[in-house]
């Protein structure tokens, strides 16, 4: 009855390939905006740093995994080593010119990590499927041991870590120990936005259908005249670009430093967890991966003291990873296709609702 | 000039000069290389005969060493504990080949690789659940597992050669033995072998496919239990060691999925190329490249040869 | 929608020849020698008992395997190794036996596949999507929906295509090469599994490509009353090896061929 497409015609092929046919989505995502632009209006320091600025990150993070992932099928392991090439490169950059607005720095750095993504994604020329995933293994690792060892990334500095600078944009202080929750909140919202209607519009497009051609059927799409190689590389480049960029936001606007351990095979295994469970193939799915991955451990610690049954904080640990791995084999049996599927279907329920079918 | 010296003529000039050192080297790099060898047979071994990618075999000797020393800990005698952690491994394995693998079996490998990292961290949250987060020391003693070295005076120097690793190296070679006998030589080795070709086949010469299995299980558990038995005493036993049950992925691709000869050499060559590679060429480049020379290694082995050094070269047909 | 000209090749004149075509893996020869053409505008039959060579012959025609010897001339240029990517450019397309569709995709976006070489408004004007990149979207999904109709599978442009039934996924298999707009279709097996009325629909389709597009045909099938009715000439392989080619009723009265549907021992 709320939902119901009828009466909606599309005249001309322009509008019938719009991503939000239905008006009614329109309508919902235009309240997702508002309501992500107001909430810092609630004041709560909180869930801006704690709970909103790290969902948006993760989320970016894990839309440039499903872009490589989901959409091209090359299953990739280094989702961390690329998100720190990001953060690395952001931080070399403005600290030799300091000068240059920073923002353009942490999309700059989303290009390093485009190159070295590239640069790693070069075998799956020869190679496929999990034997690639090995070969992203080596990238992980490589990068990781170079975060360490070439103290040059981190300015020589001896706790081996970085320290986000303080920069600031039109006056206003953007990184750094004394921006506040608010203003990073919306620089992060604001590259969050734009990079998703970027990826939309990237996979809805003819990439897109590339991509998932060489996902489903690579021999058949090279016999159709698709570039295999190339068409891979370019999801190589989009989808580290991303991670680079996300990492780049991690450090400069959410932690507020970084060392290499932040940037382990963990962070890797936490991405791709956040695109199983949300949905491979589906933008829709990185964010509700990132919202129940990335939220719940933080309800888990909250909602039994609400209750007045305290959990320690180590408890509170052993319950998450047990939950999600079991959330992730239940979702990789049940129903691949993740949480967005299952969106999906409520969707479709909803169009028929109060009917049955 | 200088620096290709350093890199291609002086850590061969070094390995020359002292030779005992060389030797040292290879021993650990022989050492090391058995006990990946071994996590890769595990795995070999649940392929060959059920046609399963287990890649939780790692965190299955991780598990298991982290039971066997929970037991003891908790106050049970060495040998019940030990018992006791071969029932829990055989249940576990079970478990997870009825919940999670089997479900899955017709799924191409990345999604079952991608369960077994499920499987993993249940297994991690799970097991710090259980046994507490902090590291923990192998049963070593009450085992009757050997304390102490050897050292030995020879070529020029002095090699020493701790007595755990020498029983490692015996017990596994033993195992690998028994079973690569048991494979060709017995009546169950054969229907091992029948039921990894077709299970259709086997089950029609009236094979119990159940049988197989739990025999099977059985020896990946046990497998398992040994290896994690001498990593853990090597090291402490902690989840971290599932960084080195991740090592074993290289050495299967080196030695492909379904070959017991070629998890040994594949682990032989991992575990003696990271050696000597950070023994003698990493302090060129800041050390700890152990990290990642075996992924290294099994890239540049891929790009040459897809399917590994012993798996059958795959042919597409459209 | 006419299929496009290269060199400019007449109807009639040769289109495809296959020279001494030999093919084998690891010892198994799968094709022996082999020699045929295939005339433009023509349907093309390839026909034998299983494991002759059909598919196989198929793959090197379309790059996917490359002989050992012999060549492939397409529009009077001779390849000795032909790349899947020149074939599919140089006006080659086809069907497989295995409906070898994209799984996670629509029927509609199966077929706008098939139009990835056409379009190339690069990649910054697809970050974009408003503006050229639409522009194009929008005449490619037109074309598209001229072969929609065509095949009359409107109804189910927008349904995944594993969902659908096997005949319908052979129809929007055709539909995808023919939207490469191709001067060659090469269908495999094209009435595989189809029931009586199904093969009169598809039968029907293949006419029409060649009659209304002008598009050359090669097909391999089982169904002799099929390929009777629907091709111009025949050729016969048996273990890799031609063993006729001619006129559908010169190779139905041909002894040698006869002999090989009924295993006769040669």
């Amino acid at each position: 009855m709320l939902y119901r497409e009828a009466g909606q015609f599309k005249t001309d092929y322009a509008s019938d390939q719009a991503i939000f046919p239905i008006s009614q989505d329109r309508l919902g995502l235009a309240v997702i905006i508002a309501g992500a632009l107001a909430i810092p209006l609630s004041g709560n320091d909180f869930l801006i740093n704690a709970v909103a600025t790290p969902f948006l990150i993760f989320s970016l993070a894990a839309i440039g995994l499903n872009l490589l992932t989901g959409y091209t099928g090359l299953l990739s392991l280094g989702t961390g080593a690329f998100m720190g090439v990001g953060a690395y490169a952001c931080y070399k950059l403005t600290s030799i010119f300091p000068d240059v607005n920073i923002l353009i720095w942490v999309a700059v750095s989303g290009l390093f990590s485009a190159a070295v993504g590239t640069i790693f994604g070069l075998p799956s020329l020869r190679i496929k499927g999990f034997y690639l995933a090995i070969a992203t293994l080596a990238a992980q690792f490589f990068l990781e041991w170079c975060f360490i060892r070439v103290s040059w990334l981190y300015n020589y500095n001896i706790s081996g870590a970085i320290e986000v600078p303080q920069r600031e944009l039109f006056g206003i202080i953007v990184t750094g120990p004394r921006a506040t929750a608010e203003t990073r909140y919306y620089v992060v919202l604001g590259f969050v936005v734009v990079m998703t209607w970027i990826a939309s519009n990237l996979v809805h497009g003819r990439i897109g259908r590339m991509w998932m051609a060489v996902r489903d059927m690579d021999i058949a799409a090279e016999l159709m005249g698709i570039r295999l190689l190339s068409t891979k590389l370019l999801a190589f480049a989009v989808s580290s670009f991303y991670c680079g960029v996300a990492g780049a936001l991690m450090t400069f606007l959410w932690y507020g430093g970084a060392e290499a351990t932040v940037f382990n095979i963990n962070q890797s295994f936490t991405i791709l967890f956040m695109i199983i469970i949300g949905g491979l193939g589906s933008l829709l799915g990185a964010f509700l991966g990132a919202a129940l991955i990335y939220i719940m451990p933080i309800v888990l610690r909250w909602v039994p003291e609400l209750l007045g049954l305290p959990m320690q904080a180590a408890t509170v640990e052993h319950v998450t990873f047990m939950t999600v791995g079991v959330l992730i084999i239940f979702f990789l049996i049940a129903e691949p296709a993740g949480l967005a599927r299952l969106w999906q279907i409520g969707k479709q329920k909803l169009r028929v609702w109060p009917f049955p079918y | 000039m200088h620096l290709l010296y350093m890199i291609f003529i002086d850590p061969f000039v070094q390995m020359g000069q002292a030779p005992d050192l060389l030797a040292q080297t290879l021993w650990e790099g022989l050492v090391g290389g058995m006990l990946y060898a071994l996590i890769a047979l595990g795995f070999v071994l649940i392929f060959k005969a059920s046609g399963v990618f287990n890649f939780a075999q790692g965190i299955m000797v991780v598990f298991a060493a982290l039971t066997l020393v929970g037991l003891h800990d908790a106050g049970l005698n060495a040998f019940l504990a030990l018992g006791l952690t071969i029932v829990v491994m055989f249940g576990l394995a079970f478990t997870v080949e009825r919940v999670v693998l089997r479900p899955l079996v017709n799924q191409p490998d990345i999604i079952l690789f991608m369960a077994t990292f499920g499987i993993t961290y249940f297994l991690i949250g799970f097991g710090e659940f259980v046994f507490g987060g902090d590291p923990k020391v192998m049963v070593t003693e009450d085992l009757f597992l050997p304390q102490g070295s050897i050292t030995y005076k020879t070529l020029g120097g002095i090699v020493q050669l701790q007595k755990i690793d020498i029983a490692a190296v015996i017990i596994a070679s033993i195992m690998v033995a028994a079973l690569a006998v048991f494979f060709s030589k017995t009546r169950i080795g054969r229907a091992l072998r029948a039921v990894a070709d077709s299970h259709s086949a086997a089950l029609s010469v009236g094979i119990s496919l159940e049988q197989i299995w739990v025999i099977v299980w059985f020896a990946a558990g046990l497998v398992a239990l040994v290896t994690g038995i001498f990593w853990g005493a090597r090291s402490d036993v902690s989840f971290a060691l599932e960084i080195i049950a991740l090592k074993a992925l290289p050495v299967l691709i080196l030695g492909g999925f379904t070959s017991i000869p070629g998890a040994i050499v594949g682990g032989l060559i991992i575990g003696i190329g990271e050696k000597l590679g950070e023994f003698y060429w990493g302090p060129l480049v800041g050390g700890g490249t152990d990290a990642w020379f075996a992924y290294v290694i099994a890239l540049v082995f891929l790009l040459f040869r897809p399917q590994g050094l012993f798996g059958e070269k795959i042919i597409e047909r459209v | 929608m006419r299929a496009p000209s290269g060199p400019d090749v007449a109807v009639g004149d040769v289109l495809l020849s296959v020279e001494r075509v030999s093919l084998s893996f690891g010892g198994v020869n799968a094709v022996s020698d082999v020699s045929f053409d295939i005339r433009k505008g023509e349907i093309r039959a390839i026909i034998g008992p299983n494991g002759a060579g059909k598919t196989s012959m198929l793959n090197v025609i379309n790059g996917f395997y490359q002989p050992q010897q012999g060549r492939i001339t397409f529009k009077g240029e001779s390849h000795t190794k032909m790349r899947p990517y020149e074939a599919a450019h140089g006006g080659i397309a086809r069907t497989f036996q295995n409906v070898a569709l994209f799984r996670g995709m629509t029927a509609l976006d199966n077929i706008m596949a098939g139009r990835s070489l056409k379009m190339n408004k690069n990649f910054f004007w697809q970050l974009l999507r408003y503006g050229p990149a639409m522009r194009e979207e929008v005449e490619h999904r037109r074309r598209v929906e001229e072969i929609i109709d065509f095949l009359k599978i409107q109804e189910i442009r927008r349904t995944p295509v594993g969902r659908l039934p096997y005949g319908l996924q052979k129809r929007v298999e055709l539909g995808r090469a023919l939207a490469m707009e191709p001067e060659l279709l090469l269908l495999d097996e094209p009435m595989a599994g189809m029931n009586m009325e199904e093969k009169e629909d598809m039968s029907r389709f293949v006419l029409d490509v060649n009659d209304h597009y002008g598009t050359t045909i090669a097909l391999i099938e089982h169904d002799m009353g099929v390929v009777m009715d629907l091709s111009d000439r025949v050729v016969v392989l048996d273990h890799g090896i031609k063993i006729a080619d001619g006129s559908p009723d010169e190779v139905k009265t041909n002894q040698a061929v006869i002999d090989a549907y009924l295993g006769v021992a040669h």
